[in-house]
């Protein structure tokens, strides 16, 4: 195990060291001169040549990079371009907003997914599965923000039951959990289609196995193998897709903060590029890739620990 | 070539036996017709501006009722439908070209180089999908070019991958070590022997990515970053009625439906299809 954790550890770092490159690139590429972009218009050339020099930009490429590799290592993305506040500190500042949008989106996929999920794997080929089949495929394919727009439009703006925008009173918790439930379904809902299909899929697999068939000559109730003795074994694959979920919810969680106008890392890049702040916009893209990065990791060593085959597989 | 029509005949006739697959063909044949026949279906041109009209609700003259511009919204949908394929196929088909040139290349090529390659498939698949679109508009500008680029950087690394998989799997199969001691190059070897063998499952699974990567282009151009205006997009009318929702609902809908409608179609024609044709891609 320490062997596996070792060398998935390593990769990890190997990508995130690549995805940095990327993104210097990217940044390096964008055309115009950055210290001439930060001053605006106004400004003197001997100003901008100074900016350039405090900025690292007279130096050669590989060394610019280099600084900026070590640095983004370090956590210094440098300053953003408006205020001129560390990146980081802008970033961090937002990022609670985007992960209790995921966290929310989470508690619904899991709370509506795993359950239909067993619902459908008792008696498959049946009405209940068969709509709830092509519910999820629906769900799955609808893009989140359609799905957030429609929202808004339903339970916000015709009945009115919800808050329409915003992240809610920063003091008040319940407040804010009600403000949480729209976006958190758009982010969701999604994944309520995943989960469903995945966990009756991996429960058909166990509801066959011989440790149930053992329960069920012993008598036990249907209802306690069914919940106690599959579902905690048909629940293992879903760790593994839990970090590639946790991803396509930070793509959703983009469009909802936009939607809702409630305060995250997606809405912070997107005012970004609008005022072409690009040292937030890469900043930030860098943040929730290596967040993404360390999730998946995560997920990789649970799944570790859980099933030994997958160690030999690095 | 007749033979070819009877098998086709008859994968069509397996996908409309089931449900899903009846309803995902009748869905993506209404928005494929919407597209094709814009031109004559549409009850005005989809980007006159006509102020006195605006913000109208759904009526015999204007079905899907009008913008903030006073624009026709049905026509704006029909013609919308155009971009939406069209930018759909396109990227796809060069997804596809790139991913199975740099797909073989990794399976066939040294090792060094598909170390390489996987490394920086790895890392382009590390980005949240939105995240890279939004820093590749930093770069590109709001425009399609943007768009057909994101969605490559996302489709290839998924279809280089499955093709190396394969490659390396065919690499010393023995017709392979056959044609080699024949004297066939490795052009021929990968064009005449390998290709053929490896190309049918990407197929279905790219035809899968229709509805991603057609939702990909309505979220670009709903935050503004994809097609530039007047050109109608689903996206961008779903921006104008995002703007003025509160007021009058009918626009945001008549933008969301048609994206509703196609995502659905495609997916339940693709469920079906991969169910009919190839069981196994379904653990995936």
């Amino acid at each position: 195990m320490l062997n596996y954790s070792v060398k998935r550890l390593g990769l990890a770092v190997i990508i995130v060291s690549v995805v940095m490159l990327l993104l210097f690139t990217m940044i390096y590429l964008i055309p115009g001169d950055p210290a001439a972009v930060a001053l605006g218009p106004r400004a003197t050339d001997a100003m901008r040549e100074a900016l350039r020099v405090k900025m690292g930009l007279d130096q050669p490429i590989w060394i610019q990079f280099w600084n900026f590799f070590i640095n983004a290592w370090q956590g210094d993305l440098g300053n953003e371009v408006l205020s001129d506040r560390p990146v980081t500190d802008v970033v961090l500042e937002q990022l609670p907003f985007t992960l209790a949008l995921i966290a929310g989106g989470m508690i619904w996929s899991i709370a509506l997914g795993i359950p239909l999920g067993c619902w459908t794997a008792i008696q498959p080929g049946g009405i209940v599965d068969r709509i709830i089949g092509i519910l999820s495929v629906g769900v799955i394919a609808v893009p989140s923000f359609v799905i957030a727009i429609y929202a808004l439009l339903i339970f916000a703006v015709s009945l009115r039951w919800l808050p329409a925008i915003g992240a809610g009173d920063s003091g008040d918790i319940i407040d804010q959990i009600i403000h949480l439930i729209l976006p958190s379904l758009a982010v969701g809902l999604g994944w309520v289609g995943y989960l469903a299909r995945l966990v009756r899929a991996s429960m058909l697999e166990v509801l066959e196995a011989s440790h149930i068939r053992t329960a069920r000559a012993f008598g036990l109730p249907e209802r306690l193998i069914t919940y106690r003795y599959a579902l905690t074994i048909a629940i293992l694959p879903t760790v593994t897709l839990l970090g590639v979920g946790i991803g396509q919810m930070l793509s959703s969680a983009v469009f909802a903060e936009i939607v809702f106008a409630r305060p995250g890392v997606g809405k912070l890049v997107y005012d970004a590029i609008l005022t072409r702040n690009y040292p937030l916009v890469s900043g930030a893209v860098l943040v929730t890739t290596v967040l993404f990065i360390a999730i998946n990791l995560i997920a990789d060593l649970v799944v570790g620990v859980l099933d030994p085959r997958v160690r030999s597989r690095l | 070539m007749s033979e070819a029509v009877s098998k086709l005949y008859k994968a069509l006739r397996r996908i409309l036996a089931e449900p899903m697959g009846a309803f995902g063909v009748a869905l993506v044949v209404l928005m494929v017709f919407g597209a094709v026949f814009a031109d004559i279906l549409a009850t005005a041109e989809p980007s006159d501006i006509s102020p006195r009209d605006r913000f109208q609700g759904p009526s015999i003259t204007h079905l899907l009722g009008t913008d903030h511009l006073g624009r026709d919204l049905f026509s704006r949908v029909l013609h919308g439908g155009r971009i939406a394929l069209s930018v759909a196929l396109f990227s796809i088909a060069a997804s596809l070209v790139i991913g199975v040139v740099l797909g073989l290349i990794a399976g066939y090529g040294p090792r060094w180089l598909d170390n390489l390659m996987i490394l920086v498939f790895d890392a382009l698949k590390s980005f949240p999908t939105v995240m890279l679109a939004l820093a590749l508009v930093t770069l590109f500008g709001p425009s399609l070019t943007a768009v057909v680029v994101v969605v490559i950087l996302v489709n290839v690394p998924g279809y280089a991958r499955i093709i190396r998989t394969q490659t390396l799997a065919l690499k010393s199969a023995q017709f392979v070590s056959a044609a080699q001691s024949m004297g066939a190059g490795t052009t021929r070897i990968l064009r005449a022997h390998i290709l053929p063998n490896v190309i049918g499952p990407l197929l279905i699974l790219a035809s899968m990515d229709i509805p991603v990567v057609i939702a990909i282009e309505a979220g670009m151009s709903f935050l503004g970053l994809g097609v530039r205006p007047p050109t109608p997009s689903w996206g961008a009318i779903l921006n104008d009625g995002f703007a003025a929702i509160r007021d009058t609902p009918w626009i945001a809908v008549a933008g969301g439906l048609p994206i509703i409608v196609t995502t659905l179609g495609f997916t339940f024609l693709g469920e079906t299809l991969r169910d009919v044709f190839d069981p196994r891609l379904k653990v995936r």
